[in-house]
């Protein structure tokens, strides 16, 4: 059961206040894009193992979505960040 | 076996006698008592028989590691508990506990009558022998868990209650023992907050055999439990079980606060047993080890028991397990138990494996020490009476070879040691997987997490300095201060694993299985390698005890078959719960009315006065239907449906979900969400709206009001409203995050009531005076502000049924008076209160799909006949629009939705039934999605989707429902009445 910062709370929160809302970054194809581009972006993940960047949502909280950079395998949590600090550091 | 006469460090109180009730004959024991150390101390040396084979079997533990001494406590009543252990169960007055196997009762089992054929029942019995025919299995297997298993699950309700209690700490220690108390008291010491945890009734572990022992142990026991129970800083918790330990230190333990009082003085008020959640920053595991039992044939007879078990029934309890005992081991711990065994009174016999060890004050005593010797059988009828014994030699190439021509010896009891095994599953829950040390002769804590300490036996101590030392290091170190490290621990002189030839003769490893080191040598011929297979192929480690006092022998004979080390078969997988725990505490309070919260409208109060029957919806209680006089389903809702068709109905709408949606963007945001324009609609007027998943699957619809140009208020699906404002929130937070757009949900903010019927005007103009509802002026589709019997309103001439129809939405708190005035000013037009189904009747009359009955993920805009309602020329693709061009989704021959009229008109098919082209055809051209007796019609209608059915009408198909029957239907549109929309302005 993972300890999650939330970044807009200010706080350490236990993982039953939260929900993981998936890949994080997925960008959205345009109207122009063929099927299966859409069908990737749909449906297909990267899944990786190790490092994984992922959308929580603090859903028992502020309701407010950020992204945890985190280790599925050790369950390490490297980072929570907001989606406007990887606006700025781009 | 008898009762000492009274110890200075006994626990039991002689001053309280307890009567217990044990299969069925009544007992006494003290108050203090186990049911295992009440039982042995009344001379009962069977108390269980065993899984597979009904074999004879007896207490062989002093705790939660006992394999066989399951019972049953308070049988067929509320406080009903199967496969305690009797071990960990403290008794009290007027117990009633039975044996929990026994087929049909532990004195006499069929499983044992069969005992010619168990050299047949080895490991994969079953599966090789009730193969064929395959029909059979179901059979068999009826057949079969009738000889197997442990006690039934009870049959009453739980008369008891439970709790969750969350925790917060600096140090959790889990251990009561020597190395736990040492750490709690530095830890607290060093400034820290500490939850000390322990599974037994009080603190000590191990230790208070140790203080029966040594003067210097009990004073040093007295003090730090002195000093614990009265620091500021330290909580303590026993008859507390920590069973689960994950990821950013969650340890989840379960405290028995009631288990061992009287059924009668149990306080109804407070929880029987309470799951601790505890965050804890540091976890300290003092967890000790578990005593192995020693190989030999018939290893299992009552009579054979673990050696340091003998010591704490002797000193806890004042028990004295055997009169003439026999104590047999690998290590030199027999000793200290052979030494107690001589101050109670006996001569015991001592059979080392080894040579070597000084036992001269043993001898002194006439104490017989058979060194370089080991059991190689226990022999008894119903318990243990004699004792083979036979020379061992070691070699480094062969291990203990164990000579022939055994010896006799006469004994009553057989305390054996094969060394021991550390506890290390709470370490090992998150990943960590533990290494043999052929010092320790034993599998080690990895302890390679961070904030996390070992100490104590767990890690390898052997005596309690030891463990003390190591437990004030880490208790330290976990508080944040320096510490000097413990100098290397003392280590118990423990031989390696000894097993005798494997014969004909049964060596048990598993207990509770009836695994026998055969099974293992079998399982191995058959080429299972890995532990974990061997272990699947045997059931070695299964069970309630996972194991605790066999499965390490396991792994050691699995070695030495497949010749390998130790360590290159590892251990099978630690995983939680440590022990069994109880179905009741991990529900906790959640259950019956609080296992989902039941949500109401104001009108509650109203519907039941008006005696309707209620359906769950989401979580809300809607009127399904108001039954008049002795009215079932069918006739209530017939006279509902006509009495909206014909003059006027009213229906508690507010629980559909609803959204306030403000921000310069609103517009924007609704034609991205919503699949059909927005960019039109003025305040004042209102839009039904569909919604699709990125995927071009209908997910949700409803009516949005325009408030203003940058204030909407939409509905959702009653049962959709959380998981659609999810949705809406995640997008607009991670794709859109420049739209300014905010939401909240208001369903509980406004209460609606919907007038709906030909004479709906006629009331409204009744309640409302401040408002046009000429057809002209307040058309389909708008909403008005107003005031409603005295009441601030919205009213909107939205409709889900054809006719005439204002949903009146107020301030919730007014939503009952409200219901309760339009019900009064109603009676003049005789109006009728209609339920869920009565509103299913009337939409589906009209085609009006319900998202999640007439679709199901799999349905597109156009599937469902709604191209109306898309529009694809927006600045902006909505969610799913991409989709729609998909070859899958744009091609011909999906399934489509169309009405369905039956030949015979009172046929009313069933929901869900399969169509099909041609009566002989099996291959399923659709399904029927909603189905009714449509009253206005006095027909059945339905709606189905069939495969390319919107280029199908008029075609005749057939239903088939599951019996057999093949009823024919044909497909027309989904608009079943009113086509021409005549009525939806009422009566003028």
């Amino acid at each position: 059961m993972f300890l999650i910062h939330c970044p807009y709370c200010g706080e350490l929160r236990d993982e039953q206040e939260y929900r993981c809302a998936g890949e994080a970054f997925i960008q959205r194809p345009g109207l122009d894009c063929t099927d299966e581009q859409w069908g990737d972006y749909v449906f297909n993940r990267t899944n990786p193992k190790g490092k994984v960047i992922e959308q929580w949502a603090h859903s028992a909280g502020c309701r407010k979505l950020f992204v945890v950079e985190r280790n599925n395998v050790t369950n390490e949590i490297y980072a929570v960040r907001t989606f406007e600090s990887y606006k700025e550091q781009a | 076996m008898k009762r000492l006469y009274k110890q200075a460090h006994e626990r039991i109180d002689r001053s309280q006698i307890i009567h217990f009730h044990w299969q069925g004959a009544h007992y006494t024991g003290y108050a203090g008592d186990t049911l295992a150390s009440a039982l042995l101390a009344n001379d009962v040396k069977l108390i269980g028989r065993s899984f597979k084979y009904g074999r004879q079997r007896g207490i062989m533990a002093a705790g939660v590691e006992e394999p066989n001494a399951l019972v049953v406590l308070e049988p067929n009543s509320g406080y009903h508990l199967p496969n305690a252990r009797a071990t960990e169960v403290e008794i009290y007055p007027e117990m009633v506990a039975q044996p929990a196997s026994g087929i049909p009762s532990i004195n006499e089992d069929v499983r044992a009558w069969l005992k010619p054929l168990h050299r047949f029942m080895a490991a994969g019995f079953y599966y090789k022998t009730f193969m064929s025919p395959a029909s059979w299995w179901p059979k068999y297997e009826e057949q079969l868990r009738k000889l197997a298993g442990f006690a039934p699950a009870p049959s009453q309700p739980d008369a008891e209650t439970y709790d969750h209690y969350h925790r917060q700490t600096d140090v959790a220690v889990v251990g009561g023992g020597a190395a736990g108390l040492a750490a709690a008291l530095a830890a607290a010491n060093a400034g820290s907050t500490v939850l000390l945890l322990d599974e037994r009734p009080q603190l000590g572990g191990e230790l208070v055999v140790d203080a029966a022992r040594d003067p210097e142990a009990a004073a040093w026991l007295a003090r730090t439990r002195a000093a614990l129970e009265a620091h500021a800083k330290v909580q303590i918790l026993v008859r507390t079980t920590a069973y689960a330990l994950h990821d950013f230190n969650l340890l989840l333990a379960l405290e028995r606060r009631q288990d061992h009082l009287p059924l009668g003085s149990r306080n109804p008020k407070l929880t029987r047993q309470r799951l601790h959640r505890i965050r804890a920053h540091k976890v300290i595991l003092a967890t000790g080890s578990h005593e192995r039992p020693l190989m030999f044939a018939n290893n299992d007879l009552p009579g054979v028991m673990l050696a340091s078990a003998v010591s704490r029934y002797q000193y806890e309890y004042s028990v004295l397990c055997g009169s003439k005992p026999l104590v047999v081991g690998n290590n030199d711990s027999i000793y200290d138990v052979a030494r107690d065994l001589v101050k109670a009174g006996t001569r015991p016999t001592v059979v080392d494996c080894r040579i070597g060890y000084d036992a001269s004050d043993l001898t002194k005593l006439g104490v017989l020490v058979k060194q370089g010797y080991t059991v190689v059988k226990a022999e008894g009828r119903d318990s243990v009476e004699r004792a083979l014994i036979a020379k061992t030699a070691y070699s480094d190439t062969h291990g203990w070879v164990v000579g022939e021509s055994p010896e006799t010896v006469s004994c009553d009891l057989i305390a054996c040691s094969g060394g021991f095994s550390p506890l290390v599953h709470l370490d090992c829950h998150t990943g960590s997987k533990p290494w043999f040390s052929t010092e320790h002769q034993a599998f080690m804590p990895a302890c390679d997490k961070p904030h996390r300490y070992v100490a104590g036996s767990v890690n390898g101590q052997s005596n309690w300095q030891g463990a003390a030392a190591e437990g004030e290091y880490v208790g330290l170190l976990a508080a944040g201060q320096a510490a000097n490290p413990v100098a290397a621990p003392k280590l118990l002189m423990v031989a390696d694993f000894i097993c005798p030839e494997l014969g004909r003769d049964k060596i048990f490893l598993d207990m509770q299985n009836d695994v026998k080191a055969s099974d293992l040598e079998l399982a191995i011929r058959e080429n299972y390698r890995s532990i974990e297979h061997i272990k699947r192929y045997t059931a070695l480690g299964f069970g309630t005890d996972q194991g605790k006092t066999g499965n390490v022998n396991g792994i050691a004979v699995a070695a030495k078959i497949m010749q390998l080390p130790i360590a290159e078969v590892g251990t099978t997988t630690f995983r939680p719960m440590y022990t069994p725990v109880t179905m009741g505490v991990l529900a906790g309070s959640e259950v019956g009315l609080h296992s989902d919260p039941q949500r109401f409208t104001p009108m509650q109060a109203s519907h039941m006065a008006q005696g309707a029957e209620f359906e769950v919806v989401g979580q809300w209680m809607r009127p399904w239907y108001f039954p008049q006089g002795s009215e079932n389903l069918h006739q209530a809702v017939a006279r509902e449906c006509l009495a909206v068709r014909n003059s006027l109905g009213m229906m508690d709408a507010s629980t559909l979900g609803k959204i306030d949606i403000q921000g310069p963007d609103a517009r924007e945001f609704l034609a991205r969400v919503y699949t059909n324009n927005w960019a039109k609609l003025a305040p004042g007027k209102c839009r039904y709206g569909l919604m699709c998943d990125e995927n071009g699957m209908i997910i949700d619809d409803g009516v949005t009001a325009c408030l203003s140009d940058t204030h909407f208020l939409m509905t959702t699906t009653t049962g959709g409203a959380a998981r659609i404002y999810t949705h809406l929130e995640t997008w607009l937070q991670t794709e859109w995050p420049d739209l300014e757009v905010y939401l909240t949900s208001v369903t509980d903010h406004w209460s609606t009531t919907g007038v709906v019927g030909p004479k709906a005007r006629r009331l409204m103009e009744k309640l409302c005076k401040d408002v046009d509802f000429s057809a002209a002026n307040f058309p389909f589709m708008d909403w008005r502000e107003g005031t409603v019997c005295g009441i601030p309103a919205r009213i909107m001439r939205i409709s889900f049924s054809g006719e005439l129809s204002y949903e009146i939405n107020v301030q919730a708190n007014y939503g009952r008076f409200l219901w309760d005035s339009v019900l009064e000013a109603g009676k003049a037009f005789n109006i009728t209160p209609y339920g869920t189904e009565t509103m299913h009747v009337l939409r589906a009359e009209k085609g009006y799909v319900i998202v999640g009955q007439d679709t199901d993920g799999s349905i597109t805009p156009y599937d469902a006949n709604m191209a109306w309602a898309v529009s694809l020329n927006k600045s902006y693709p909505f969610l799913g629009q991409r989709a729609l061009t998909r070859s899958d989704t744009a091609r011909a021959g999906r399934k489509q939705l169309v009405g369905l009229l039956t030949d015979e008109p009172d046929k009313v098919l069933n929901e869900g039934c399969q169509l099909v082209a041609e009566t002989g055809s099996k291959a399923m051209i659709g399904h029927v999605t909603s189905s009714y007796f449509s009253p206005v019609l006095g027909r059945s209608i339905a709606l189905a989707v069939v495969k390319g059915g919107l280029d199908l009408l008029g075609t005749k198909i057939y239903a088939k429902p599951l019996s057999y029957e093949v009823i024919p239907v044909t497909i027309v549109d989904s608009v079943f009445y009113d086509q021409a929309k005549e009525k939806s302005d009422g009566e003028i």
